[in-house]
């Protein structure tokens, strides 16, 4: 699937997405479900309407790069490269198997698309880093995009990041926060409160855009003002609901991880506006 | 009176002549350029040469980042403490699990710290590295060797830990004839009653004993193994078969370095007598180098003695 420029097939996409996601959980039965449910809409618009990317070249030198920092959000991240064509989509079916090209995290040597092997939190905001400080010295246009999640703001290497990119002005990366609120065994204000995000990305020299995460016109009008800014690194803090999508599993604690029954994946993929035919698979 | 150099000069003045011949090798430092010397990287090719800070988990994984555009190739430099330790969970995922073509000079490595104490001492570096997939572990004997192995490591697509120390030491290879061989080990002195191994900095030491055993009548072989993973395992191999016994000698823990890997060959293929000689397992301490290395037991008299013992 090629680049999308109407929001309209844009929130029709993020919708298959959703749906595509749960089920490569559901028939994998596992995958961590709320934090990809919440950031569907940022790599949708960020894969098929914003990254100069090539997914017949992946390794295209001049492309723009995605890093997912959050690294086990791969039901999401591996559905988005399917349909954006760097692998075939029943690909998904091996998710998590053994021998499988895709990994429960991400393995840049295994899967086509994947810019950097992540899921050790805080280590894919550096190699973002480290790509848009590579972007510096060799004058290259490409830009640079991560994704963090905002448990992960917990992690120290995450401030090390920041830092250096604030103090050197990179304005070619891009880092977007998923701020959905839940961490993997609590809500983030049971677990450790990180208080207000903005002021302290302001604090490292970084420019903050807040949008809502589940709005594609503001997921959009957001990026774009990102990519325009010019002056420094941008933080794009998109507001989003764990589980997004299914009323059962929006912000609550347990979907971080717990694959859906056979019942719960047929409710949920029938409030997805699931055509029957996907949903056959699902009723006993 | 041989020539005293120490490893970590030798490195930072190789990383400058790599830095001319190579517009793709980029240094990244946190904070002790001065002492690691890569100091002299930044002066010569400052836009090549990243200050990160005190800062080594963000270091690493950025350097990996790095070294995924355009075929550059980082050397990232530090002491041997914080890139074994600090930075472990980021040498281990960031670079070795993808096989990224990052190069990590650890440096200060084991007690010679210029006094600083157990903080500062790498007693275990080489045992963490070594049990890391996908890793490979150099630890020269001498600047020569230092400045042969920096061009092998960066010719080789894939992780590197190079280990390089402080304190000045005799250079042994002759510069003029020496050739470096990856996972080769070096016979610096062929023997038929024992073998002394050594790596790094403490090969000299073998053979200073063995300058000693040959007066008491015993004639010893002498092998240098700098590359410590993937290690030569014919060369011990032939050493158990060939001579009656093997004493290993480092600047290290006793536990999972030289003698930890060289054991394991001879587990697996051919078991023999082997005494490692080491630093026990302890944490370091502040003082003299020379002083502690005799404390510890890292003394010709201490590898002639455990000779003897061994030939008993």
């Amino acid at each position: 699937m090629a680049e999308i420029i109407q929001i309209d097939e844009l929130v029709d996409l993020a919708k298959r997405i959703r749906r595509k996601l749960l089920v490569t959980v559901g028939r994998a039965e596992c995958g961590h479900l709320g934090g990809s449910l919440s950031a569907v809409e940022v790599l949708t618009a960020l894969y098929f309407h914003f990254l100069r990317i090539d997914p017949s070249k992946p390794e295209w030198e001049d492309r723009d790069r995605f890093v997912l920092s959050k690294g086990h959000n791969t039901p999401l991240y591996y559905t988005v490269l399917a349909f954006r064509g760097y692998f075939p989509v029943d690909w998904l079916d091996t998710y998590d198997c053994m021998d499988s090209r895709l990994q429960g995290h991400p393995d840049m040597t295994k899967t086509p698309g994947v810019d950097m092997t992540t899921g050790s939190l805080g280590q894919g905001i550096s190699a973002a880093l480290g790509m848009a400080m590579a972007g510096k010295l060799l004058h290259k246009n490409f830009r640079v995009f991560v994704m963090i999640g905002d448990g992960e703001f917990q992690e120290g290497q995450v401030w090390e990041a920041i830092m250096y990119a604030g103090a050197h002005r990179l304005n070619n990366l891009i880092c977007v926060m998923d701020h959905n609120k839940l961490q993997l065994a609590s809500i983030i204000e049971e677990g450790l409160p990180i208080g207000p995000v903005a002021p302290k990305w302001e604090a490292f020299g970084w420019k903050v855009i807040e949008i809502d995460g589940h709005d594609m016109e503001m997921v959009i009008d957001g990026l774009k003002r990102a990519i325009a800014y010019g002056k420094g690194p941008v933080a794009v803090v998109a507001h989003t609901l764990k589980g997004k999508g299914v009323s059962f599993m929006e912000q609550v604690v347990k979907w971080h991880s717990t694959p859906p029954s056979r019942e719960e994946m047929l409710k949920a993929l029938q409030e997805l506006d699931a055509p029957e035919e996907e949903l056959a698979e699902w009723r006993s | 009176m041989a020539i005293m150099m120490a490893n970590r000069e030798a490195f930072g003045r190789t990383l400058v002549e790599l830095g001319k011949r190579n517009q793709n090798v980029v240094v990244f430092d946190a904070d002790v350029c001065t002492s690691t010397r890569t100091c002299l990287f930044r002066d010569a090719f400052p836009e090549r040469f990243f200050q990160m800070g005190v800062a080594e988990q963000n270091m690493i994984s950025a350097a990996a980042g790095m070294s995924t555009v355009s075929g550059l190739i980082p050397w990232v430099s530090t002491f041997a403490v914080f890139a074994s330790k600090r930075a472990l969970d980021q040498v281990s995922i960031s670079v070795a699990y993808p096989r990224r073509n990052v190069k990590i000079n650890g440096s200060y490595g084991g007690i010679p710290t210029g006094k600083a104490g157990a903080t500062h001492q790498a007693v275990q570096d080489i045992a963490i590295m070594r049990a890391m997939p996908n890793m490979t572990v150099i630890v020269p004997i001498d600047g020569v060797e230092v400045e042969r192995a920096v061009y092998a490591a960066t010719e080789y697509l894939g992780p590197v830990y190079l280990r390089t120390t402080r304190h000045e030491t005799p250079v042994v290879l002759n510069p003029e004839t020496y050739r470096f061989q990856w996972g080769k080990a070096v016979m610096l002195r062929e023997g038929k009653d024992v073998t002394l191994i050594g790596t790094g900095v403490k090969s000299v030491l073998a053979l200073d004993a063995a300058r000693i055993l040959e007066k008491k009548g015993i004639d010893a072989r002498v092998l240098h193994i700098h590359t410590i993973k993937p290690i030569d395992r014919e060369a011990i191999i032939k050493a158990a078969e060939e001579t009656c016994g093997i004493v290993t000698m480092e600047n290290h823990s006793v536990i999972g370095g030289l003698g930890g890997a060289v054991s394991e060959v001879l587990t697996d293929e051919r078991p023999v007598i082997l005494k490692r000689i080491g630093i026990p397992d302890t944490f370091g301490e502040s003082g003299d180098d020379d002083q502690i290395f005799r404390k510890i037991g890292l003394s010709v008299d201490n590898v002639v003695k455990t000779v003897k013992i061994l030939l008993d």
